[in-house]
């Protein structure tokens, strides 16, 4: 009876070290596969600013603008995919085959917090990722558009978009059967990537008012928008904090729903 | 007065949309330190009883505690107290077998300076060390098993509950898995071990409860269970041809004979032999004495009636004898 007469703030402390002991698990194989980590996060988006950002303006069909305008859309891309990525294949991989995550759902922590580690861990590696695409922004396109000033917007831009990408990531891992996984993904990574405002601002849309419409729906766009209001204000852009208040329900909307499908794949 | 290690009252599981019940009233009593096995078929409700203990499915009605901790309203303390060795491998395969071993510590907040000291220990103890570096992904079933089972140890668990531990093991493999789960009982662990092979039941448990169709049909030791069989020994006969009730009665008025039992003919575990015919008798006769002596006299009644015989087979009770008996079928 001793471990169950244990008063109540040792169990506190104990149950935040199980929590934090699956994030430290996360992080230790992270480390110890770097080389892959940074070519599944880097790869797709230093493609997309080299041939759109570098490519494209070096034979004249883009302005020099256009790259400004590219740039924050593809970190907001980064931050979105990266997110939903480190969640969504590891949790199919692990309720569905490799049943690794018994071993932490039977860790003496609430479900939720199991839940919770997928999320905070996705979203750390999200915000990891993205900061990335600074100095390589630099490098391919010579230099990026940045303001000191508007770093908290950014900051919060940044970790929301991370966030919305983990809460699309715990849908679509606990609700995707895992012999769907590869069709799923590309239903709803492709229009997600495209629909996203990452290559052109929403405003601009109005010439095509049904798309605009579309693109209003993503959650990724109004990230797009949020680091575009950041980094280059000059450009029309969608109000930041009406930005950050959808992205704020968003995250709320994809977390309520995800938990809900992780806590019917969690027990029988 | 210390709770029992596991105790489940009128359990009842049904899953959503399912017809019947999965756990369909169960109620038992584990003491610390004992060996309880649950036997019984696919589908008997075993796994799902061990699925509400470990705090990963919900019942229906009942209660399930652990150490006298409720599992569904304290799941947090009662998965303190309990370790799990599922039947397929689930290890982590991100990382080495002892770090394996030491997450699991981590997760569970064993301190740090214990953990490291503990992995090498059980490892050593479960024949590791040498791969204690390498990754899950290349080891077999039984070495799998090994790790799991010092995986589960790491938090030094009350009670450790293991679905079908050596089910596709090789012989070698099974009795060094018997052999460590024999430590821990003598070392005072809980085990609870779900399996359907009367073998491994028999081996290892202090107790057995036998389970079909979600319900505990029988709650007793081993030796207990075959003794409430009639009779010291069985004779089991098959016909080639079709014979009726008549030859049954004739056989149980033979002498010595204590009983009589009427099997599936069909025979598809293959204890029967040559699969009989069409019609086909198949009987188990329990002897209170010998069976060879009661051979002769069986034979002659069947001759008299015309009726063939295409196998004979001796035997003493085992669990599967109570199990057919107390079921009508066999174990597979």
């Amino acid at each position: 009876m001793t471990a169950a007469a244990d008063p109540a703030p040792l169990e506190v402390v104990s149950q935040r070290g199980a929590f934090l002991a699956v994030l430290h698990r996360d992080l230790y194989v992270t480390w110890r596969e770097l080389p892959a980590f940074l070519a599944q996060v880097i790869l797709q988006p230093l493609f997309l600013l080299f041939v759109f950002g570098k490519v494209l303006g070096s034979l004249g069909y883009t302005q020099r603008d256009y790259a400004d305008l590219l740039f924050p859309g593809l970190l907001a891309l980064t931050a979105v995919i990266t997110g939903m990525q480190a969640l969504a294949f590891p949790l199919v991989a692990e309720f569905g085959w490799t049943r690794e995550i018994e071993d932490r759902l039977l860790a003496p922590m609430p479900t939720s917090y199991v839940a919770a580690e997928k999320v905070v861990f996705a979203t750390l590696r999200a915000v990891a990722a993205t900061v990335l695409m600074m100095p390589i922004g630099v490098l391919v396109l010579g230099s990026i558009p940045w303001r000191w000033s508007a770093l908290p917007l950014f900051a919060a831009g940044v970790v929301l978009g991370s966030l919305v990408g983990a809460g699309f990531g715990l849908v679509v891992g606990t609700f995707v059967q895992p012999q769907r996984i590869s069709l799923v993904f590309s239903l709803v990574f492709t229009p997600l990537l495209f629909t996203g405002c990452s290559q052109y601002p929403w405003p601009s849309l109005d010439r095509l008012r049904w798309f605009q419409v579309v693109t209003a729906a993503n959650p990724m766009t109004y990230v797009s928008e949020a680091l575009r209001g950041a980094l280059v204000p000059s450009v029309p852009h969608i109000e930041p904090w009406v930005c950050l208040v959808v992205l704020a329900v968003s995250i709320a909307a994809l977390l309520a729903v995800g938990v809900r499908g992780f806590y019917r794949r969690a027990f029988d | 007065m210390t709770a029992p290690a596991v105790e489940v009252r009128e359990l009842v599981k049904r899953y959503p949309r399912a017809p019947v019940n999965a756990v369909d009233g169960v109620s038992f009593e584990v003491a610390a330190g004992e060996v309880f096995g649950l036997l019984g078929p696919n589908g008997a409700g075993k796994t799902t009883t061990v699925g509400v203990l470990t705090t990963r499915a919900r019942p229906t009605s009942g209660s399930a505690a652990i150490g006298g901790v409720d599992v569904v309203r304290d799941p947090v303390g009662a998965r303190r107290q309990l370790a799990v060795v599922p039947q397929r491998s689930n290890l982590d395969r991100s990382i080495s077998i002892r770090d394996n071993l030491i997450f699991h510590a981590a997760y569970h907040g064993v301190p740090a300076r214990v953990r490291e000291a503990r992995a090498d220990e059980l490892l050593d103890q479960f024949g590791l060390l040498e791969r204690a570096r390498s990754n899950p992904d290349f080891f077999s079933g039984g070495e799998s098993q090994r790790v799991m089972i010092a995986r589960a140890l790491m938090h030094r668990p009350r009670v450790l509950f293991l679905d079908e531990p050596t089910t596709g093991l090789d012989p070698a493999a099974r009795l060094f898995v018997w052999d460590r789960l024999r430590e821990l009982r003598d070392a005072g662990v809980t085990l609870v071990l779900t399996t359907h092979d009367m073998h491994e039941a028999a081996a290892l448990a202090d107790r057995v409860g036998i389970m079909d169709h979600g319900r505990l049909l029988a709650l007793d030791t081993p030796e207990a269970l075959m003794r409430s069989l009639s009779g010291q020994s069985t004779l089991e006969l098959t016909t080639s041809g079709p014979a009726d009730g008549d030859v049954v009665a004739a056989l149980a008025a033979l002498e010595g004979v204590e009983g009589v039992e009427r099997l599936q003919a069909g025979g598809e575990d293959g204890r029967g032999g040559a699969p009989p015919g069409a019609g086909a008798l198949r009987v188990r006769l329990y002897l209170a004495g010998e069976a060879a002596p009661v051979v002769a006299p069986a034979a002659a009644v069947l001759a008299e009636r015309g009726v063939a015989l295409s196998n004979v087979k001796l035997g003493t009770p085992t669990l599967e004898d109570v199990f057919i008996h107390l079921t009508g079928r066999t174990l597979r």
